[in-house]
């Protein structure tokens, strides 16, 4: 088969039904994309074909032939994204990562709440509670020009609309 | 956030492993490359209970390697604390599910259709734990005199409650890759929380001195407690394909078979009979606890401990009795995962509060106010709360914060209700447990700072990222100086597992004290200069016990943990009148929690357990049927999607506890107490009568309403919504 990966042209001797998730692992040596349930379920085998989230699990070789595929190492770490999942706790084990930030970037650019809720409803993390994957999106889709700079800084609550609230008050030792 | 004067604690770092994770660099186990590699097979038993008559093989096996009980070279246990577990059933069958045989192979299609038939000898099952005629262990906590509290009672108050299994559900299922060594010795990489129980082991299964096991813990996509023990036994596996072979051996479940066969939360039936006098104070708690500890005992008997320790919740009363019992069933063995034993207690009891307030015509705040311990209160074991005893704290603010009484008197009688939990958590291993760990944290210092050697995994949480910001700041160094080595049991010491809300409060203390000596020793030295002047420093430190902590495992009493974090959880639920479902529309949680080391990843563990807790209160539902989990797959078993989660609103308070680094109690755990039982008070106020969980549509619908005809009042409602 032939089809472009990363933005690289391939050919590929491959069974026409291999999973297009195993062609990426095994054939072309992108570990990224990760597999979590292999049924469709999780999402964290999310790539980009044609520019649409697919699961790659589902997806066979010969449905592949001739698109373009694009998966998290095509994003070569300088997507907002990647950047902001990092910064504001939109990965924690990692393993729902690529995934899930392969379906946000197919949300397009500021998407609303809703967009991202229904939009990675197909996209399983069960170390955040998502709060957190939606702040990283909403971080990135908004002030890019503070990328890479919050490091060493406190929570900014007055600055976002982070549901997130901090108080360092000791607490009354009134009874 | 205000950090008064820290320079690395309390700050959001850039978290150590953040990068590799989001551009796909991260090197989960199934990501690497070993060479000349097999691909291994687990062949499991099909019946519930009796012995293997007959194997045939109906493959050809050239070329297979094939393993059972007798290729083992040391003991054929899964050793742990019981040792009663087989790692290869050899006759006796106990569950679905038990591992028989290992098969091995180039080719993962060969190794995939290789037919082997198993005949059994089929006895009967026991799937009821309350009346197995097999307990793994026996627990009773009893303060003051339970007779005496009862004579003292206007009213007595009695309830039952049920919780199911729940899955761990991780999204990176179990996997390890055995290499045999040129001199006998055996490593194993894998996803796992506790390196030296894998270690410990595979010492007995391989029978070799422990400086010939060496386990590598790889970047690992969450365990939740499904990876505390469970590693243990595919760990094994692998390595004893390993050693028949000579050639490594890769052994990666798919999701049905990590679904099947591993450890999932243990199911409990918790009775309570309590006395409470007519303005709500208790008088008498007296409490019954089971937990369906599976086929073999794993850590059976400490989440026993733990759940009945939180059993009576977060309240003060001069008179308890808690008796508890882990029993035997037909099962696959259950195990660890977060919150270990106390939410299915604390659900039983929160709900059980709700029920007082009922009964006697009480606002549940109010109760719930008038029983909370204070500091100078003592808990069911005796212990004495201190300062950093913050229940009243979080429940008035969780209430202010989210105008529970005046949303109360607005939902009711719609389809809306709203619950609330009060909840506390021990930090670390109960009772003397750390003491017999002994766990050591190791720092060493480098040409330009300090690299840390602990056996603490990072497994999302933020390990590595939170002790280094301890070490960065008890040296007085950046944060950016601090490496933090992998955990690799042939460099770093035995830190303890990475469970029971240990790593921050334990380890990061011992760190810290580690850091604190590093720092005395070198003086005014640069690190580059001291390793010049004085060579290499590497500072090793034990867990010490706080003086003033006592515990007697006898009479279970005593300070169980060395301090308590504690938390309330308010939830709004819609129950759709048409299907049944109970959906959470709103969450808000106030957790006091020492002090936040980083309070994103802090927030993260709240906002990700919630999330949990509010799944085992409504969607996750093991069915068994036969003994064998019926519904095995992520389209069957349904965890919370971004459409089920409801936006979190998380409120840290920091309350300081005197030992812990900086004032850091645990907060992994915590999270998980409080949504059930706050969702099932919500369906109470809706007019649902739930005391079982999760509260499926079929539950919600078959609950006996409460309050008579204001269910009926409430449907009416709704038709004239829809009308209008």
């Amino acid at each position: 088969m032939r089809f472009t990966v990363n933005g690289k042209s391939r050919r590929l001797d491959v069974h026409p039904l291999k999973r297009l998730l195993d062609v990426l692992r095994e054939d072309c040596g992108l570990s990224g994309t990760k597999e979590g349930c292999g049924e469709g379920e999780c999402g964290a085998c999310t790539v980009l074909v044609d520019g649409v989230a697919v699961n790659s699990c589902l997806v066979p070789a010969a449905h592949a032939a001739g698109t373009r595929v694009t998966t998290i190492e095509g994003l070569e770490g300088r997507h907002p994204l990647q950047r902001a999942f990092v910064e504001h706790g939109g990965a924690q084990c990692g393993i729902c990562t690529p995934g899930m930030i392969m379906a946000a970037v197919a949300l397009g650019r500021k998407p609303t709440r809703e967009a991202m809720r229904v939009g990675l409803a197909g996209n399983l993390c069960r170390c955040t509670g998502y709060t957190a994957i939606y702040r990283s999106i909403q971080r990135a889709s908004g002030d890019s020009k503070n990328r890479g700079d919050r490091k060493d800084r406190g929570v900014q609550k007055n600055r976002t609309r982070s549901s997130t609230t901090i108080e360092s008050r000791r607490i009354s030792r009134k009874k | 956030m205000a950090s008064h004067g820290l320079k690395a604690v309390g700050h959001n770092v850039l978290r150590k492993e953040g990068i590799e994770k989001v551009t796909g660099a991260a090197r989960y186990l199934d990501d690497l490359p070993f060479p000349n590699l097999l691909h291994a097979r687990t062949i499991r038993s099909t019946i519930p209970a009796g012995e293997i008559a007959d194997i045939r093989f109906n493959f050809d096996t050239a070329g297979f390697a094939i393993v059972d009980h007798r290729d083992i070279p040391g003991r054929n246990v899964v050793a742990l604390i019981e040792d009663d577990q087989p790692c290869l059933a050899e006759r006796s069958i106990r569950h679905v599910a038990e591992p028989i045989l290992l098969l091995a192979h180039e080719d993962r299609e060969r190794l995939l259709s290789a037919d082997v038939q198993i005949d059994y000898r089929e006895s009967t099952p026991v799937y009821d734990a309350e009346s197995s005629p097999t307990v793994f262990k026996r627990i009773a906590i009893v303060k003051g005199d339970i007779e005496q509290g009862f004579a003292a009672a206007d009213v007595i108050v009695e309830g039952e409650y049920r919780t199911g299994h729940q899955e761990q559900l991780y999204i990176e299922p179990n996997a390890v890759v055995a290499v045999p060594e040129a001199d006998g010795a055996m490593t194993v990489y894998g996803s796992m929380q506790c390196p030296y129980y894998v270690h410990r082991a595979l010492v007995v299964l391989l029978g070799l001195p422990a400086d010939k096991v060496r386990v590598i813990q790889t970047e690992t996509g969450g365990g939740f407690g499904g990876k505390e023990e469970y590693p243990s036994t595919i760990a094994g596996h692998a390595a004893l394909l390993a050693r028949k072979t000579g050639r490594p051996v890769k052994l990666v479940y798919d999701r049905v078979e990590d679904m099947i066969a591993t450890t999932k939360r243990h199911p409990s039936v918790i009775r309570h009979r309590t006395g409470v006098t007519r303005d709500g104070r208790l008088t008498a708690v007296d409490i019954d606890a089971v937990l369906d500890g599976g086929a073999y005992a794993t850590l059976s008997a400490v989440v026993l401990s733990r759940g009945i320790i939180h059993a009576s919740g977060p309240y003060r009363c001069d008179h308890v009795r808690i008796r508890g019992r882990a029993a035997m069933t037909n099962t696959p063995p259950n195990g660890a995962f977060r919150g270990f034993g106390a939410p299915q207690t604390q659900f039983a009891v929160e709900v059980h509060m709700e029920r007082i307030a009922e009964t006697l015509g009480l606002d549940p705040v109010r109760l719930r106010e008038l029983n909370a311990l204070r500091p100078g209160d003592t808990t069911a074991t005796g212990q004495r709360m201190g300062r950093d005893c913050s229940a009243l704290r979080v429940l008035r603010e969780a209430v202010k914060r989210t105008g529970f009484n005046r949303k109360r008197k607005a939902l009711a009688g719609t389809n809306r209700g709203i619950g609330l939990s009060l909840f506390f958590h021990g930090s670390g291993f109960t009772g003397g447990g750390e003491i017999k760990l002994a766990s050591k944290a190791s720092l060493a210092l480098t040409e330009h700072g300090a690299r840390i050697l602990v056996a603490s995994t990072e497994i999302g949480q933020g390990t590595r990222t939170m002790h280094a910001q301890i070490v960065a700041e008890a040296l007085g160094w950046p944060y950016d100086s601090i490496e933090v080595n992998a955990a690799d049991t042939a460099v770093v010491p035995d830190s303890g597992p990475t469970v029971a809300s240990r790593t921050c409060m334990i380890v990061g203390r011992i760190l810290q004290r580690c850091a604190e000596e590093m720092r005395d020793r070198l003086g005014t030295l640069s690190p580059r200069e001291y390793l010049r002047k004085h060579g290499p420093l590497v500072v090793t430190k034990e867990y010490e016990r706080p003086h003033e902590m006592s515990w007697d495992d006898n009479s279970y009493q005593g300070d169980a943990y060395g301090s308590y974090g504690w938390g309330c959880d308010v939830v709004e639920i819609d129950v759709d009148r048409d299907t049944w479902e109970a959906r959470p529309v709103a969450f808000s949680t106030v957790h006091e929690i020492g002090k936040a080391i980083h309070p994103l990843l802090a927030a993260g563990q709240i906002e990700g357990g919630s999330a949990q807790g509010l799944g085992y209160a409504l969607l996750e539902e093991v069915v068994m049927r036969d003994g064998r989990m019926a519904n095995a797959s992520l389209t069957n078993y349904i965890i919370p999607t971004t459409l089920d989660t409801p936006p979190l609103q998380v409120t840290m308070f920091e309350n300081p506890y005197k030992h812990g680094p900086f004032g850091a109690k645990g907060v992994g755990e915590m999270p998980i107490d409080g949504p059930a039982p706050a969702v099932i008070n919500a369906l109470r106020h809706a007019g649902f009568d739930v005391r079982e969980i999760p509260a499926t549509p079929e539950r919600v619908m078959a609950a006996p309403r409460l309050e008579g005809g204001k269910a009926e009042r409430r449907k009416g409602s709704k038709a004239r919504r829809l009308e209008g």
